[in-house]
């Protein structure tokens, strides 16, 4: 251990004198850009306090606003109504105007897309997939099968009031879950099966296909209709297109007749202005299958 | 060396424990007994069983036998901490890995095994590699340094020892807590109520330890490490103090409410949030920085004053940039003002330590070529010395406004944390065992070359991709058409991120596979082989690998 500073024969800068376990140090001076740089940043932090909100005061005297008043709360509600402003004219004529006028007005059709395809991306695409592919449970939107119809103001029902949403003119309807409510056996819930499977053209028992057709004609024509092509009006799917909502293998089609499956889909008049719903509709019609 | 003096009859510092573990062992099994909390029951039984088994470790060890000699350093301690610190890292590597995984192919949180998924494994992989790894390395670093240092051993006799062992109790409890849902939602402070104070029992015992050691120090004037690390324990026992600050429901449950709420608890908790980065991941590493860079250099501190100047400034200004994690919130803009401003502020205090980190290896600059482990720390400060500029800039609202809550903010943490954080420590502890272990030298240098180009690409990989998916992500997120319509949806950025998670991934396999490399080494030292194919050189000075006491 040593008192004394020694000098550094490398830097030619004495140490200070002191050494911890063979440590010591040097006493160089501060590097002055650093110096510079750490004051320059102060004085920067004081100016720019002085013109930016930046200091409370005591209780009920609020706070103080700085030099140049900056408010970014006043300013989002600035820039929020310059944006309302900028649409207010094609959100104004989209909700005037009918939805097939629309898609002769080449602007408004574009306004429509844009609002339609941003709208879609942030409360659609989540069930129905992006550009509406659709999964199991959440019908593809991208294709000429349609529950509830695929007219404009079809969709546009459907997107306002949803499905099953619990909103008075909501459209509803429920299929009997036939084997948990012991509506039917389980030997004729698995002779529907084969029946559903004969009627979009898969592999199938014939002889239980046919035992099956009297409860088909009892249980389930008044709502997918005699020849298996469903009803729009009562959101009953086509049986006999090949395209299947919660699946149509053996195991799922029994599934779905024993235990009954159906969807949700939310009100959107809560949620989303109407201009936007319309829009909705406008995209939603263009994915591919609109009527 | 002497064989050391065993003591005369049971010391204090014994008994003390002895009283302490027999009153907590009773109350643990009253705790267990009154509890109908599934949940808190595996926690009691977990900390009787660790009472208990202090109690049995102090009764096997004969009370009386053990080594107090003050004539010499506690270097027991310093072996458990090193394994515990390697242990821990290697375990917070592994479930960062999967989670990164997780992240670019969610099919890997497995259904059914919920306590396996993202969710639960993230706070174990963030506890388990600040708390845990870090806390360890701290932890062991601190008890050397303010032992050499200061020529005395460490204070309280066999207190150091709770210190350890509740530290990993703390540990346990915690991650076994975040695995079955036990948590207060806080990041970083997840752990519950009755972890909080644990912590706060043993963080205390710590902050006595180093204090009682520094008090009986032989030397007139303290060394800038240990200034270091006792801001950091006094900091982080303040940090935490202040933060869990919560009411239980019930003494007989896990759960509690904070003090706080709302925008008053999102800025205590940021407050708590950035000062752990300031105080656990800077102050204390710096005191790492401070001990092992110059040690190894076998040169001197390049500026006695810059030291003295940067210590105090950046003590001063890290307490107050804590704001700049909620810029646009609900958070008052007066406030949000203060913590960018003091943020900048900040940024030539943390230069400070860089350039006394690097400048302390002038005249030693040949090390970096032969040494790999020198090159380790020098590359640990170069990363210090990035990310605390990246901070700053980070910080201005404007900068922040694209870069918040986009992967940025994760590759600015991880270039932090892998880079300065993890290769400051793995530096420290090569020097650390051939030291304590009285080796000549490490088992093999090629095996210390590989772990830093595996680990510094592994980085390398890290931070590349993450800034390239977070200014992504942050550009997508505002851009919009002519309209001014969201150009992207939410799920549209999340598709565009996924090259760039495996990227991650990968970059974080390469970091795990470069410790499990050191692992092997270190213990391979331990045992102390020697590499064939790298043999000593003859002439190879043992003064040089071990340090003088």
């Amino acid at each position: 251990m040593t008192d004394k500073p020694e000098l550094d024969e490398h830097s030619g800068v004495y140490t200070t004198g002191h050494e911890w376990d063979g440590i010591k140090e040097l006493n160089t001076p501060l590097p002055k850009w650093w110096l510079y740089i750490n004051y320059i940043s102060i004085v920067w932090a004081i100016i720019y306090c002085i013109f930016m909100p930046s200091w409370p005061g005591l209780p009920g005297m609020g706070y103080f606003k700085g030099l140049r008043n900056h408010s970014e709360r006043a300013n989002v509600a600035v820039a929020l109504d310059k944006l309302q402003a900028a649409r207010a004219a094609n959100a104004q004529s989209l909700t005037s105007i009918s939805l097939d006028q629309v898609e002769n007005d080449p602007d408004l059709l574009t306004f429509a897309m844009a609002a339609g395809r941003s709208a879609f991306g942030d409360n659609c695409a989540t069930c129905h997939g992006s550009n509406g592919i659709g999964s199991v449970g959440y019908p593809a939107l991208n294709d000429d099968v349609w529950l509830w119809g695929g007219n404009l103001d079809e969709i546009k029902q459907t997107i306002t009031y949803g499905i099953r949403s619990g909103h008075d003119e909501a459209r509803f309807s429920q299929m009997p879950a036939f084997g948990r409510d012991e509506l039917l056996s389980g030997s004729e819930i698995s002779d529907l099966t084969e029946l559903v499977l004969a009627m979009g053209g898969s592999d199938h028992d014939q002889s239980a296909a046919a035992r099956a057709t009297t409860n088909f004609e009892e249980q389930c024509s008044i709502c997918h209709a005699e020849d298996g092509t469903g009803d729009r009006y009562q959101g009953a799917p086509n049986l006999i297109d090949s395209e299947w909502l919660f699946g149509g293998s053996r195991s799922e089609i029994t599934e779905t007749i024993a235990n009954s499956r159906f969807g949700i889909m939310p009100n959107w008049e809560q949620r989303l202005q109407p201009w936007t719903i319309d829009s909705l509709a406008v995209y939603v019609h263009s994915l591919g299958g609109g009527e | 060396m002497e064989k050391s003096m065993p003591r005369k009859g049971m010391g204090l510092d014994v008994l003390t424990l002895a009283v302490v573990l027999i009153v907590l062992s009773v109350l643990g099994l009253l705790w267990s007994a009154g509890t109908q909390d599934p949940l808190l029951q595996v926690h009691t039984w977990i900390m009787t069983g660790a009472f208990v088994l202090g109690l049995v470790a102090l009764a096997m060890k004969g009370f009386a036998g053990l080594d107090n000699d003050q004539s010499r350093y506690n270097e027991g301690i310093i072996k458990a901490g090193v394994i515990a610190t390697l242990f821990w890292g290697i375990v917070g590597f592994l479930v960062g890995v999967i989670i990164a995984f997780q992240l670019a192919f969610p099919a890997l949180n497995i259904e059914g095994i919920g306590w396996l998924n993202f969710g639960r494994l993230r706070p174990i992989h963030t506890s388990a590699v600040i708390f845990a790894f870090g806390g360890n390395a701290l932890m062991v670093t601190s008890f050397y340094v303010v032992q050499r240092t200061n020529r005395a051993r460490l204070a309280g006799g066999i207190w150091p020892w709770f210190v350890f062992w509740g530290y990993q109790l703390f540990i346990l409890l915690a991650a076994s807590g975040y695995i079955m849902g036990v948590t207060q939602s806080k990041e970083y402070a997840e752990p519950e109520w009755y972890v909080d104070i644990w912590l706060t029992v043993v963080w205390v015992s710590y902050l006595l330890v180093f204090l009682g050691t520094l008090m009986k120090r032989k030397q007139a004037h303290i060394y800038v490490a240990n200034w270091f690390y006792l801001s950091f324990i006094v900091t982080v026992a303040m940090l935490h103090i202040v933060n869990n600050l919560s009411m239980p429901v019930t003494l007989y449950g896990i759960k509690s409410y904070s003090a706080f709420s709302g925008v008053q608890d999102a800025l205590t908790q940021w407050w708590y949030g950035h000062n752990a980065v300031g105080f656990f991941l800077t102050a204390g590493f710096l005191g790492i920085m401070y001990y092992f860079v110059p040690k190894r250099a076998e040169r001197p501190v390049y500026s006695y004053r810059l030291s003295i100047i940067h210590f105090w400034a950046l003590i001063f200004t890290y307490i107050w940039a804590g704001p700049h994690h909620l810029h646009y919130t609900a958070l008052p803009e007066w406030t949000q003002t203060l913590g960018m401003v003091f943020s900048v502020v900040l940024w030539m205090p943390s230069w400070g330590g860089m350039i006394n980190g690097l400048m302390t290896l002038s005249g030693a600059w040949d090390k970096l070529r032969t040494d790999p482990v020198m090159r380790m720390m020098v590359v640990s400060v170069a990363f210090y010395g990035m990310s605390t500029f990246e901070g700053p800039v980070m910080a201005i609202r404007s900068v922040n406004s694209l870069s918040h809550y986009t992967d940025w903010t994760v590759g600015h943490v991880h270039s932090g944390t892998l880079g300065w954080v993890g290769f400051v420590s793995f530096g420290a502890i090569y020097c650390l065992v051939p030291w304590i272990w009285k080796r000549k030298r490490l088992y093999s240098n090629d095996m210390v070359e590989w772990h830093f180009w595996i680990a510094t690409i592994g980085i390398v990989f890290y931070i590349t991709s993450m800034w390239v998916s977070g200014i992504m992500q942050g550009l997508m997120w505002r851009a919009y058409n002519s309209f001014g319509f969201l150009e992207y949806s939410f799920v549209e950025t999340v598709e565009a991120m996924h090259p760039y998670y495996i990227i991650r991934a990968t970059g974080g396999l390469l970091f795990l596979i470069g410790a499990l490399i050191m692992a092997y080494n270190i213990w391979r030292t331990i045992r102390g082989d020697v590499r064939k194919v790298e043999p000593l050189p003859e002439a190879e000075p043992l003064a040089a690998a071990i340090p003088a006491e």
